[in-house]
């Protein structure tokens, strides 16, 4: 059976309609829903550095693989002879409010960890740190956001990047003008088209780009780090029991190394589809989120 | 579940404080004062984009009923062409690859470009009405013109156009608040419309059903005002005895 497929604002206004709707059923004992019906939703994203989609319902990444190896613990911890794990696309625009309403148990996507967020979620303890860099060509002489003076800086709408460039125009007085692609690979297709001298975004989204790029030496990652943003898998709010089994997966992850080599394979290797690679090595953020374990929001990170 | 938060328009977007009056001062911006000028720039596209479109329009649906078979075809080949192509595909021709084909277009803001599009787009779709306008006309009425001693271009100026106009009235209303709706493809060349508002403050707040909300409201008001002035349009221009505008 094909699931019909919606655009992301339709998927908006029925995520909307199921919130309203299932408002009353959403639970906040997930271990016991999962041990009463044999099943984990698991939302995962179509096109994510961390987390995307093969096509025919297959989804991959590192957040994804992540998550599963979470999924495994769970069902040993709860003893079950069979876990099914149900994989729910979600999308920016739907994504929290179908963890508020029970229809997607445990969220491992690209998700960033904010204040505004943990007023509706929780969130299990950061397993990425992004970093929001400028992507530029290579041969544009641009180094820093400094020479952005008078320049198109291209970005993607639905992202935090578009707050962070914001902000950065603001408090750092270089004028530039900002152009919105409506997706990534529309963004990006500004940059190559000399429609935008640079493209503002998660290291790990530009890095994906360029890889798979007609002519990955054409650009570069260049400046300061713009941001830093904590990414974690979300989960219900006040659920203490479902994020504990979460985050003590999680931590025994790091502890062996497992998730290091899960980084190694999903950053350092060719990936599918394509085979390329991202190339993105562990930055020092992401290695200190993994010394130590917190779920703290972005806003912290930026207090620092 | 179903808490609103109304408050959210009177954030400021650097700093998410609520402001007092709900309208930024000194170089911030609020939500709300975004989402005015998000629909500033939906209405400028859209209102730009109509006139394109009827200009053009009826001059390819007039060409497309002349006994030239030459302007019959250049009317029939824009009309087809323009019509046959998905509209969000045609925005991204002219964004994308015609300046890829001719160099200067680079240079052409991107406003200008949905402008020409979206007007092209739906001109297509006018000169077909108005071409049904026109002949829908019994023959003997332009015979008559120009037996009268009128030029072709004073037959259609006199006799033909002012009654096959008032014929699409109600078509063309349609297609003036189609244009309102579609101009919603902008968002894909980076026009700061009510779309990509929706998309980016909802993202940032958190608020995603008030602002849909809101700005579907904005839409509605819109294209309902086009449709009453369309309507007022219809009710002034009606000729008792003739077709359209009839009570």
């Amino acid at each position: 059976m094909s699931l019909p497929k919606f655009s992301p604002a339709a998927r908006a206004v029925l995520a909307t309609v199921a919130l309203t709707a299932l408002a009353g059923v959403a639970q906040a004992d997930t271990l016991k829903k999962i041990k009463d019906s044999g099943s984990i939703s698991l939302g995962v994203r179509e096109s994510s550095g961390l987390s995307y989609t093969l096509g025919n319902g297959k989804y991959v990444g590192f957040h994804t693989e992540m998550a599963e190896r979470v999924i495994a613990d769970l069902q040993k911890q709860l003893g079950l002879a069979k876990l099914e794990v149900k994989y729910q696309p979600v999308t920016s625009q739907n994504r929290i409010p179908l963890v508020q309403n029970g229809t997607v148990d445990l969220e491992c996507g690209s998700t960033t960890n904010n204040a505004t967020r943990q007023k509706d979620v929780s969130f299990a303890m950061t397993t990425y740190v992004e970093e929001v860099r400028i992507a530029v060509k290579a041969n544009s002489g641009i180094t820093g956001i400094a020479q952005l003076n008078g320049k198109s800086v291209a970005t993607t709408t639905g992202t935090t990047s578009v707050q962070t460039l914001r902000k950065h125009e603001k408090a750092t007085g270089v004028d530039f003008k900002e152009v919105f692609g409506k997706d990534h690979a529309d963004s990006f297709l500004l940059l190559e088209s000399g429609r935008a001298d640079a493209f503002v975004m998660d290291g790990s989204i530009l890095a994906a780009n360029i890889a798979k790029s007609k002519a990955p030496a054409d650009f570069k990652i260049v400046g300061e780090v713009l941001s830093v943003e904590p990414i974690a898998c979300m989960l219900r709010k006040d659920d203490a029991a479902f994020k504990k089994a979460v985050d003590t997966s999680i931590q025994g992850m790091v502890k062996s190394g497992e998730l290091a080599k899960l980084y190694d394979k999903w950053f350092m290797q060719p990936i599918p589809p394509a085979n390329a690679k991202i190339g993105l090595p562990l930055s020092d953020a992401t290695k200190a989120a993994w010394a130590n374990p917190n779920d703290r929001p972005m806003e912290d990170y930026a207090k620092k | 579940m179903a808490t609103w938060d109304w408050q959210v328009f009177c954030k400021n977007t650097i700093d998410g404080d609520v402001v007092p009056r709900c309208f930024g001062s000194g170089g911030d911006i609020t939500y709300l004062d975004w989402m005015l000028s998000a629909w500033g720039w939906t209405l400028s596209v859209a209102l730009l984009a109509l006139v394109v479109a009827l200009l053009v329009g009826s001059l390819m649906g007039i060409l497309r009923t002349t006994p030239s078979r030459l302007l019959v075809g250049i009317g029939n080949v824009w009309t087809e062409l323009f019509r046959n192509i998905p509209l969000l595909v045609q925005i991204f021709l002219w964004y994308h690859v015609l300046p890829a084909l001719v160099p200067p277009l680079k240079g052409v803001p991107s406003f200008v470009l949905v402008v020409l599009g979206l007007g092209f787009f739906t001109s297509a779709r006018i000169a077909e009405q108005v071409r049904a306008g026109i002949e829908s006309l019994p023959r003997g009425q332009r015979y008559a013109g120009l037996a009268m001693g009128l030029t072709l271009a004073q037959t259609y100026r006199y006799v033909l156009l002012p009654r096959a106009f008032r014929i699409v009235i109600p078509p063309l209303t349609s297609e003036s608040m189609n244009i309102i709706k579609n101009s919603s493809v902008a968002f894909a060349v980076s026009i700061a419309e009510l779309t990509q508002f929706a998309m980016q403050a909802q993202e940032e707040t958190s608020r995603g059903i008030e602002i849909y909300l809101a700005v579907t409201g904005l839409y509605f008001v819109s294209a309902f005002t086009i449709n009453r002035i369309a309507h007022f349009i219809e009710q002034r221009v009606q000729v008792p005895g003739m077709l359209g505008g009839g009570k």
